[in-house]
Protein backbone atom coordinates (compact mmCIF):
# COMPACT_ATOMS: atom_id res chain seq x y z
CA UNK A 1 0.00 0.00 0.00
CA UNK A 2 1.66 3.50 -1.07
CA UNK A 3 -1.26 5.43 0.51
CA UNK A 4 -3.71 7.02 -1.24
CA UNK A 5 -3.00 10.70 -0.41
CA UNK A 6 -2.60 11.74 -3.90
CA UNK A 7 -6.11 10.53 -4.31
CA UNK A 8 -7.36 12.53 -1.34
CA UNK A 9 -5.68 16.17 -2.34
CA UNK A 10 -6.87 15.31 -6.08
CA UNK A 11 -10.58 14.66 -5.25
CA UNK A 12 -10.60 18.00 -2.83
CA UNK A 13 -8.76 19.83 -5.58
CA UNK A 14 -11.80 19.15 -8.20
CA UNK A 15 -14.56 19.44 -4.86
CA UNK A 16 -12.77 22.72 -4.04
CA UNK A 17 -12.84 24.39 -7.18
CA UNK A 18 -16.89 23.92 -7.55
CA UNK A 19 -17.38 24.37 -3.51
CA UNK A 20 -17.04 26.83 -2.58
CA UNK A 21 -15.05 28.94 -5.19
CA UNK A 22 -17.05 27.90 -7.92
CA UNK A 23 -20.21 29.16 -6.31
CA UNK A 24 -18.07 32.32 -4.92
CA UNK A 25 -17.15 33.39 -7.95
CA UNK A 26 -20.87 33.37 -9.17
CA UNK A 27 -21.80 35.52 -6.33
CA UNK A 28 -19.37 37.65 -6.49
CA UNK A 29 -19.59 38.52 -10.45
CA UNK A 30 -24.23 38.76 -9.83
CA UNK A 31 -23.14 40.98 -6.54
CA UNK A 32 -20.49 43.19 -8.21
CA UNK A 33 -23.13 43.40 -10.94
CA UNK A 34 -25.45 45.60 -8.84
CA UNK A 35 -23.32 48.33 -10.56
CA UNK A 36 -25.42 48.31 -13.95
CA UNK A 37 -28.20 49.87 -11.26
CA UNK A 38 -25.23 53.29 -10.78
CA UNK A 39 -23.04 53.19 -7.91
CA UNK A 40 -25.04 53.91 -5.07
CA UNK A 41 -26.81 50.61 -5.84
CA UNK A 42 -23.60 49.13 -5.72
CA UNK A 43 -22.24 50.80 -2.88
CA UNK A 44 -24.90 49.43 -1.12
CA UNK A 45 -24.50 45.74 -2.52
CA UNK A 46 -21.00 46.29 -1.12
CA UNK A 47 -21.85 47.48 2.16
CA UNK A 48 -24.02 44.60 2.78
CA UNK A 49 -21.20 42.12 1.82
CA UNK A 50 -18.58 43.85 3.82
CA UNK A 51 -20.25 44.43 7.34
CA UNK A 52 -21.32 40.44 7.29
CA UNK A 53 -21.21 38.84 10.30
CA UNK A 54 -18.15 37.00 11.27
CA UNK A 55 -16.98 37.96 7.96
CA UNK A 56 -12.97 37.33 8.46
CA UNK A 57 -14.07 33.32 9.61
CA UNK A 58 -16.09 32.71 6.48
CA UNK A 59 -13.73 34.74 3.73
CA UNK A 60 -10.71 32.46 5.39
CA UNK A 61 -12.72 29.36 5.29
CA UNK A 62 -15.07 29.82 1.70
CA UNK A 63 -12.28 32.05 -0.10
CA UNK A 64 -8.57 32.37 1.20
CA UNK A 65 -7.56 28.66 2.40
CA UNK A 66 -10.00 26.80 -0.70
CA UNK A 67 -8.21 28.91 -2.96
CA UNK A 68 -4.45 28.76 -1.44
CA UNK A 69 -5.41 24.85 -1.84
CA UNK A 70 -6.56 24.89 -5.43
CA UNK A 71 -4.07 27.36 -6.91
CA UNK A 72 -0.74 25.59 -5.12
CA UNK A 73 -2.12 22.15 -6.20
CA UNK A 74 -3.52 23.44 -9.45
CA UNK A 75 0.26 24.43 -10.71
CA UNK A 76 1.53 21.32 -9.34
CA UNK A 77 -1.09 19.40 -11.55
CA UNK A 78 -0.08 22.24 -14.30
CA UNK A 79 3.18 21.03 -14.03
CA UNK A 80 2.65 17.22 -14.78
CA UNK A 81 0.85 17.92 -17.70
CA UNK A 82 2.51 17.28 -21.19
CA UNK A 83 1.05 19.46 -23.75
CA UNK A 84 0.32 17.31 -27.68
CA UNK A 85 -2.24 19.39 -29.27
CA UNK A 86 -0.43 19.61 -31.90
CA UNK A 87 -0.34 15.79 -32.56
CA UNK A 88 -3.96 14.95 -30.70
CA UNK A 89 -5.84 18.32 -31.63
CA UNK A 90 -9.22 17.26 -30.19
CA UNK A 91 -11.92 19.61 -28.76
CA UNK A 92 -11.22 18.29 -25.50
CA UNK A 93 -7.85 17.94 -25.89
CA UNK A 94 -7.71 22.00 -26.56
CA UNK A 95 -10.26 22.62 -23.61
CA UNK A 96 -7.81 20.56 -21.49
CA UNK A 97 -4.85 22.54 -21.97
CA UNK A 98 -6.88 25.97 -22.14
CA UNK A 99 -8.13 25.08 -18.76
CA UNK A 100 -4.33 24.98 -17.56
CA UNK A 101 -3.48 28.27 -19.37
CA UNK A 102 -6.48 30.15 -17.62
CA UNK A 103 -5.89 28.14 -14.43
CA UNK A 104 -2.55 30.32 -14.66
CA UNK A 105 -4.26 33.40 -15.65
CA UNK A 106 -6.61 33.31 -13.09
CA UNK A 107 -4.05 32.72 -10.36
CA UNK A 108 -1.65 35.78 -11.35
CA UNK A 109 -4.99 38.14 -12.14
CA UNK A 110 -6.72 37.08 -8.33
CA UNK A 111 -3.39 37.21 -6.98
CA UNK A 112 -3.15 41.18 -8.29
CA UNK A 113 -6.96 41.54 -7.58
CA UNK A 114 -6.56 40.68 -3.97
CA UNK A 115 -3.78 42.49 -2.99
CA UNK A 116 -5.38 45.50 -5.33
CA UNK A 117 -8.73 45.45 -3.66
CA UNK A 118 -9.18 43.86 -0.40
CA UNK A 119 -5.04 43.84 1.05
CA UNK A 120 -5.01 47.60 0.36
CA UNK A 121 -8.29 48.37 2.40
CA UNK A 122 -7.11 45.67 5.00
CA UNK A 123 -3.80 47.74 5.38
CA UNK A 124 -6.22 51.03 5.09
CA UNK A 125 -4.35 52.31 1.74
CA UNK A 126 -7.59 52.57 -0.24
CA UNK A 127 -11.17 52.01 0.39
CA UNK A 128 -13.46 49.49 -1.45
CA UNK A 129 -15.77 51.14 -3.35
CA UNK A 130 -17.09 51.86 -6.44
CA UNK A 131 -14.69 55.14 -7.04
CA UNK A 132 -12.10 52.69 -6.47
CA UNK A 133 -12.77 50.35 -9.08
CA UNK A 134 -13.70 53.08 -11.25
CA UNK A 135 -10.33 54.43 -11.13
CA UNK A 136 -8.44 51.19 -11.79
CA UNK A 137 -10.54 50.14 -14.69
CA UNK A 138 -10.14 53.99 -16.54
CA UNK A 139 -6.87 52.80 -16.93
CA UNK A 140 -6.96 50.77 -20.39
CA UNK A 141 -4.43 48.58 -19.84
CA UNK A 142 -6.37 47.49 -16.46
CA UNK A 143 -9.40 47.21 -18.05
CA UNK A 144 -8.09 44.55 -20.67
CA UNK A 145 -6.34 42.89 -17.45
CA UNK A 146 -9.58 42.70 -15.68
CA UNK A 147 -11.78 41.56 -19.20
CA UNK A 148 -9.14 38.73 -19.67
CA UNK A 149 -8.45 37.69 -16.07
CA UNK A 150 -12.51 37.22 -15.77
CA UNK A 151 -13.13 35.75 -18.90
CA UNK A 152 -10.31 33.11 -17.77
CA UNK A 153 -11.81 32.35 -14.56
CA UNK A 154 -15.22 31.94 -15.78
CA UNK A 155 -14.06 29.69 -18.65
CA UNK A 156 -11.81 27.66 -15.81
CA UNK A 157 -15.09 27.13 -13.84
CA UNK A 158 -17.21 26.32 -16.56
CA UNK A 159 -15.19 23.52 -17.94
CA UNK A 160 -13.47 22.79 -14.67
CA UNK A 161 -17.33 22.14 -13.40
CA UNK A 162 -17.30 19.40 -16.95
CA UNK A 163 -14.47 17.62 -15.27
CA UNK A 164 -15.49 17.81 -11.64
CA UNK A 165 -18.44 15.71 -12.85
CA UNK A 166 -16.58 13.15 -14.92
CA UNK A 167 -14.14 13.06 -12.21
CA UNK A 168 -16.63 12.40 -9.35
CA UNK A 169 -18.20 9.89 -11.87
CA UNK A 170 -21.83 11.44 -11.87
CA UNK A 171 -21.58 12.36 -15.49
CA UNK A 172 -20.44 8.59 -17.01
CA UNK A 173 -22.10 8.00 -20.64
CA UNK A 174 -21.01 9.93 -23.09
CA UNK A 175 -24.31 11.46 -23.71
CA UNK A 176 -24.59 12.74 -20.64
CA UNK A 177 -21.17 14.35 -21.05
CA UNK A 178 -22.04 15.89 -24.28
CA UNK A 179 -24.82 17.67 -22.15
CA UNK A 180 -22.55 18.78 -19.28
CA UNK A 181 -20.56 20.26 -22.10
CA UNK A 182 -23.60 22.10 -23.58
CA UNK A 183 -24.75 23.34 -20.03
CA UNK A 184 -21.26 24.30 -19.52
CA UNK A 185 -20.93 26.52 -22.41
CA UNK A 186 -23.86 27.96 -21.35
CA UNK A 187 -22.25 28.95 -17.62
CA UNK A 188 -19.66 30.35 -19.29
CA UNK A 189 -21.58 32.46 -21.53
CA UNK A 190 -24.16 33.78 -18.71
CA UNK A 191 -21.58 34.37 -16.40
CA UNK A 192 -19.26 36.47 -19.06
CA UNK A 193 -22.04 38.42 -20.42
CA UNK A 194 -22.81 39.19 -16.48
CA UNK A 195 -18.86 40.25 -15.78
CA UNK A 196 -18.47 42.24 -19.05
CA UNK A 197 -21.26 44.40 -18.33
CA UNK A 198 -20.14 44.98 -14.77
CA UNK A 199 -16.74 45.66 -16.01
CA UNK A 200 -18.34 48.25 -18.77
CA UNK A 201 -21.13 50.02 -15.86
CA UNK A 202 -18.07 50.61 -13.93
CA UNK A 203 -16.24 52.74 -16.62
CA UNK A 204 -19.21 54.34 -18.05
CA UNK B 1 4.87 0.71 -66.95
CA UNK B 2 5.98 4.14 -67.42
CA UNK B 3 8.65 5.22 -64.21
CA UNK B 4 8.90 2.56 -61.28
CA UNK B 5 6.94 4.44 -58.16
CA UNK B 6 8.60 4.18 -54.88
CA UNK B 7 7.51 4.84 -51.11
CA UNK B 8 9.74 7.44 -49.00
CA UNK B 9 10.18 6.59 -45.13
CA UNK B 10 11.86 8.77 -42.69
CA UNK B 11 12.50 6.49 -39.67
CA UNK B 12 13.75 7.43 -36.30
CA UNK B 13 16.85 5.31 -34.98
CA UNK B 14 18.28 4.80 -31.45
CA UNK B 15 21.25 2.09 -31.18
CA UNK B 16 20.62 1.61 -27.35
CA UNK B 17 18.24 2.74 -24.20
CA UNK B 18 20.77 5.64 -23.75
CA UNK B 19 22.02 6.48 -27.18
CA UNK B 20 20.64 9.69 -28.62
CA UNK B 21 17.70 8.97 -31.51
CA UNK B 22 18.55 10.35 -35.14
CA UNK B 23 17.00 9.35 -38.44
CA UNK B 24 17.23 7.94 -41.69
CA UNK B 25 15.63 8.03 -44.93
CA UNK B 26 14.69 4.75 -47.05
CA UNK B 27 12.98 4.86 -50.34
CA UNK B 28 11.36 1.39 -51.49
CA UNK B 29 9.77 0.56 -54.63
CA UNK B 30 6.13 0.60 -54.48
CA UNK B 31 3.91 -2.61 -54.14
CA UNK B 32 -0.07 -2.76 -54.15
CA UNK B 33 -1.50 -2.91 -50.43
CA UNK B 34 1.85 -2.33 -48.53
CA UNK B 35 1.28 -1.97 -45.05
CA UNK B 36 4.40 -0.03 -42.97
CA UNK B 37 5.60 -3.78 -41.68
CA UNK B 38 5.67 -5.41 -45.04
CA UNK B 39 7.52 -1.55 -46.01
CA UNK B 40 9.66 -2.40 -42.87
CA UNK B 41 10.57 -6.57 -43.90
CA UNK B 42 11.79 -4.95 -47.79
CA UNK B 43 14.40 -2.22 -45.82
CA UNK B 44 15.04 -5.37 -43.51
CA UNK B 45 16.64 -7.28 -47.03
CA UNK B 46 18.80 -4.48 -47.75
CA UNK B 47 19.06 -2.07 -45.32
CA UNK B 48 20.49 1.12 -47.45
CA UNK B 49 19.17 4.53 -47.34
CA UNK B 50 18.40 6.82 -49.83
CA UNK B 51 21.84 8.09 -50.34
CA UNK B 52 23.01 4.71 -51.05
CA UNK B 53 24.74 3.67 -47.20
CA UNK B 54 24.44 0.82 -45.52
CA UNK B 55 23.49 0.38 -42.18
CA UNK B 56 21.73 -1.59 -39.70
CA UNK B 57 18.15 -2.72 -40.47
CA UNK B 58 15.34 -1.32 -38.39
CA UNK B 59 14.40 -3.26 -34.90
CA UNK B 60 10.61 -3.37 -34.13
CA UNK B 61 8.22 -5.79 -32.80
CA UNK B 62 5.46 -7.68 -34.59
CA UNK B 63 3.24 -10.76 -33.53
CA UNK B 64 -0.15 -11.19 -34.96
CA UNK B 65 -0.26 -8.95 -38.13
CA UNK B 66 -4.10 -7.89 -37.61
CA UNK B 67 -4.08 -5.62 -34.83
CA UNK B 68 -5.30 -7.84 -31.84
CA UNK B 69 -1.87 -8.23 -30.12
CA UNK B 70 -0.40 -4.55 -30.34
CA UNK B 71 3.16 -5.41 -30.15
CA UNK B 72 3.72 -3.34 -33.41
CA UNK B 73 2.35 -0.10 -32.18
CA UNK B 74 4.85 3.28 -33.10
CA UNK B 75 4.22 6.42 -33.87
CA UNK B 76 2.77 6.86 -37.90
CA UNK B 77 3.17 10.40 -39.30
CA UNK B 78 2.45 11.84 -35.89
CA UNK B 79 -0.28 9.32 -34.81
CA UNK B 80 0.17 6.26 -32.51
CA UNK B 81 -1.17 3.16 -34.18
CA UNK B 82 -0.26 -0.15 -34.90
CA UNK B 83 2.06 -0.67 -37.91
CA UNK B 84 0.08 -4.14 -39.09
CA UNK B 85 -3.01 -2.06 -40.11
CA UNK B 86 -1.53 1.42 -41.38
CA UNK B 87 -1.82 0.84 -44.98
CA UNK B 88 0.66 3.00 -47.25
CA UNK B 89 -1.55 3.60 -49.79
CA UNK B 90 -3.87 5.49 -46.79
CA UNK B 91 -0.55 7.39 -45.59
CA UNK B 92 0.60 11.01 -46.27
CA UNK B 93 4.09 10.64 -47.78
CA UNK B 94 7.60 10.77 -46.62
CA UNK B 95 5.88 8.35 -43.86
CA UNK B 96 7.21 9.40 -41.10
CA UNK B 97 8.03 6.67 -38.15
CA UNK B 98 8.93 6.93 -34.06
CA UNK B 99 9.00 4.88 -31.28
CA UNK B 100 6.37 5.50 -28.65
CA UNK B 101 8.37 7.58 -26.49
CA UNK B 102 5.85 6.99 -23.72
CA UNK B 103 7.71 4.41 -22.98
CA UNK B 104 11.32 3.24 -22.64
CA UNK B 105 13.39 2.46 -26.05
CA UNK B 106 14.74 -0.20 -26.33
CA UNK B 107 16.19 -0.03 -30.18
CA UNK B 108 14.75 1.96 -33.25
CA UNK B 109 11.08 1.31 -32.82
CA UNK B 110 10.90 -1.19 -29.93
CA UNK B 111 9.83 -0.06 -26.79
CA UNK B 112 9.24 -1.58 -23.74
CA UNK B 113 5.66 -1.61 -22.66
CA UNK B 114 6.49 -3.70 -19.17
CA UNK B 115 5.18 -0.47 -17.19
CA UNK B 116 1.28 -1.43 -18.24
CA UNK B 117 1.74 -4.82 -17.28
CA UNK B 118 3.04 -4.01 -13.79
CA UNK B 119 0.00 -1.69 -13.06
CA UNK B 120 -1.87 -4.38 -14.44
CA UNK B 121 -0.46 -6.78 -11.56
CA UNK B 122 -0.47 -3.56 -8.57
CA UNK B 123 -4.56 -3.21 -9.63
CA UNK B 124 -5.05 -7.13 -9.64
CA UNK B 125 -6.78 -7.39 -13.58
CA UNK B 126 -7.36 -10.76 -13.22
CA UNK B 127 -9.89 -13.21 -11.75
CA UNK B 128 -8.82 -14.84 -8.88
CA UNK B 129 -10.04 -18.98 -9.15
CA UNK B 130 -7.32 -20.79 -7.90
CA UNK B 131 -7.40 -22.30 -4.23
CA UNK B 132 -6.84 -25.43 -2.33
CA UNK B 133 -9.91 -27.05 -3.26
CA UNK B 134 -12.48 -27.20 -6.06
CA UNK B 135 -14.19 -23.73 -5.88
CA UNK B 136 -17.29 -25.29 -8.10
CA UNK B 137 -18.63 -23.05 -10.86
CA UNK B 138 -18.83 -19.48 -10.41
CA UNK B 139 -21.93 -17.21 -11.12
CA UNK B 140 -23.61 -16.80 -14.43
CA UNK B 141 -23.12 -14.01 -16.50
CA UNK B 142 -25.82 -13.12 -18.24
CA UNK B 143 -25.23 -12.61 -22.12
CA UNK B 144 -26.08 -9.31 -22.38
CA UNK B 145 -23.20 -8.21 -19.95
CA UNK B 146 -21.04 -10.71 -21.73
CA UNK B 147 -21.34 -8.84 -24.92
CA UNK B 148 -20.67 -5.62 -23.12
CA UNK B 149 -18.22 -6.45 -21.26
CA UNK B 150 -16.36 -8.39 -24.85
CA UNK B 151 -15.91 -4.85 -26.08
CA UNK B 152 -13.99 -3.52 -23.05
CA UNK B 153 -11.91 -6.85 -22.87
CA UNK B 154 -10.85 -5.93 -26.88
CA UNK B 155 -7.69 -4.09 -24.96
CA UNK B 156 -4.62 -5.31 -26.36
CA UNK B 157 -2.47 -3.54 -24.03
CA UNK B 158 -0.78 -1.68 -27.31
CA UNK B 159 0.35 1.25 -25.46
CA UNK B 160 -1.41 3.91 -27.86
CA UNK B 161 -3.93 5.40 -25.29
CA UNK B 162 -0.88 5.97 -23.44
CA UNK B 163 0.98 7.55 -25.49
CA UNK B 164 -1.46 9.80 -26.57
CA UNK B 165 -2.38 10.92 -22.94
CA UNK B 166 -0.99 13.84 -21.93
CA UNK B 167 -0.62 13.24 -18.30
CA UNK B 168 1.63 9.86 -18.99
CA UNK B 169 5.27 11.57 -18.55
CA UNK B 170 8.12 11.29 -17.11
CA UNK B 171 6.48 14.30 -14.26
CA UNK B 172 4.14 11.60 -12.99
CA UNK B 173 3.65 8.18 -12.44
CA UNK B 174 -0.03 8.06 -14.04
CA UNK B 175 -0.87 4.27 -14.95
CA UNK B 176 -2.36 5.64 -17.86
CA UNK B 177 -5.61 4.95 -19.12
CA UNK B 178 -6.17 1.46 -20.17
CA UNK B 179 -5.67 0.53 -16.61
CA UNK B 180 -9.17 1.93 -15.82
CA UNK B 181 -10.75 -0.27 -18.21
CA UNK B 182 -9.17 -3.08 -17.15
CA UNK B 183 -10.21 -2.35 -13.77
CA UNK B 184 -13.75 -1.92 -14.90
CA UNK B 185 -13.69 -5.04 -16.71
CA UNK B 186 -12.73 -7.27 -14.09
CA UNK B 187 -14.92 -5.50 -11.67
CA UNK B 188 -17.84 -6.07 -14.01
CA UNK B 189 -17.14 -9.41 -14.23
CA UNK B 190 -19.33 -11.45 -11.59
CA UNK B 191 -16.41 -13.36 -10.32
CA UNK B 192 -14.41 -10.65 -10.38
CA UNK B 193 -16.71 -8.48 -8.45
CA UNK B 194 -15.99 -10.68 -5.60
CA UNK B 195 -12.36 -8.98 -5.68
CA UNK B 196 -14.26 -5.18 -6.40
CA UNK B 197 -13.30 -2.92 -3.12
CA UNK B 198 -9.33 -4.53 -3.35
CA UNK B 199 -9.08 -3.64 -7.13
CA UNK B 200 -10.37 -0.04 -6.13
CA UNK B 201 -7.85 -0.13 -3.52
CA UNK B 202 -5.32 -0.81 -5.22
CA UNK B 203 -6.19 1.57 -7.73
CA UNK B 204 -6.68 4.67 -5.59
CA UNK B 205 -3.06 4.32 -4.56
CA UNK B 206 -0.45 6.93 -5.07
CA UNK B 207 0.66 6.43 -8.75
CA UNK B 208 -2.55 5.13 -10.03
CA UNK B 209 -5.86 6.61 -11.13
CA UNK B 210 -5.31 10.13 -9.83
CA UNK B 211 -3.36 11.64 -12.98
CA UNK B 212 -6.22 11.73 -15.45
CA UNK B 213 -6.73 15.37 -16.73
CA UNK B 214 -10.14 14.15 -18.91
CA UNK B 215 -8.42 15.57 -22.43
CA UNK B 216 -10.07 12.31 -23.36
CA UNK B 217 -7.32 11.85 -26.48
CA UNK B 218 -7.37 8.04 -25.44
CA UNK B 219 -11.03 7.29 -26.73
CA UNK B 220 -9.76 8.72 -29.57
CA UNK B 221 -6.53 7.54 -29.88
CA UNK B 222 -8.07 3.76 -29.16
CA UNK B 223 -7.19 1.63 -32.15
CA UNK B 224 -10.32 -0.64 -30.77
CA UNK B 225 -13.09 1.46 -30.32
CA UNK B 226 -13.51 1.21 -26.78
CA UNK B 227 -15.26 3.35 -24.88
CA UNK B 228 -12.55 4.39 -22.25
CA UNK B 229 -13.34 7.61 -21.13
CA UNK B 230 -16.54 5.73 -19.80
CA UNK B 231 -14.56 3.53 -18.75
CA UNK B 232 -13.16 6.02 -16.59
CA UNK B 233 -15.87 7.99 -15.29
CA UNK B 234 -17.54 4.73 -14.59
CA UNK B 235 -13.96 3.86 -12.34
CA UNK B 236 -14.27 6.93 -11.00
CA UNK B 237 -17.92 6.32 -9.79
CA UNK B 238 -17.09 3.49 -8.03
CA UNK B 239 -13.76 5.03 -6.34
CA UNK B 240 -15.71 7.78 -5.05
CA UNK B 241 -17.84 4.82 -3.18
CA UNK B 242 -15.30 2.99 -2.19
CA UNK B 243 -13.59 6.41 -0.64
CA UNK B 244 -16.98 6.83 1.42
CA UNK B 245 -16.80 3.11 2.61
CA UNK B 246 -13.47 3.47 3.53
CA UNK B 247 -13.46 6.68 5.32
CA UNK B 248 -17.28 6.07 7.21
CA UNK B 249 -16.91 2.72 7.50
CA UNK B 250 -19.81 -0.02 6.44
CA UNK B 251 -21.58 -3.29 7.04
CA UNK B 252 -20.84 -4.95 3.75
CA UNK B 253 -17.58 -4.80 1.51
Amino acid sequence: MAGNREFFNRRLHSLLGVIPIGVFLTQHLVVNHFVTGGPDSFEKAAAFMGNLPFRIVLETVIIYLPMLFHAIYGLYIVFTAKSNVKNFGFFRNWLYVIQRITGVITLIFIAWHVWQTRVADALGTADVSYEMMHNILSSPVMFVFYLVGILSAIFHFANGLWSFLVSWGITVSPRSQVISTYVTIGIFVILSIVGIQTLIAFVS
Amino acid sequence: MSEKKTVKFIIARQDTPDSAPYEETFEIPYRPNMNVISALMEIRKNPVTDKGQDTTPITWEMNCLEEVCGACSMVINGKPRQSCSALVDQLEQPIRLEPMRTFPVVRDLQVDRSRMFDSLKKVKAWIPIDGTYDLGPGPRMPEKKRQWAYELSKCMTCGVCLEACPNVNSKTNFMGPAIFNQVRLFNAHPTGEMNKAERLNAFMDDGGMQGCGNSQNCVQSCPKGIPITTSIAAVNRDATMQAFRNFFGSDHD
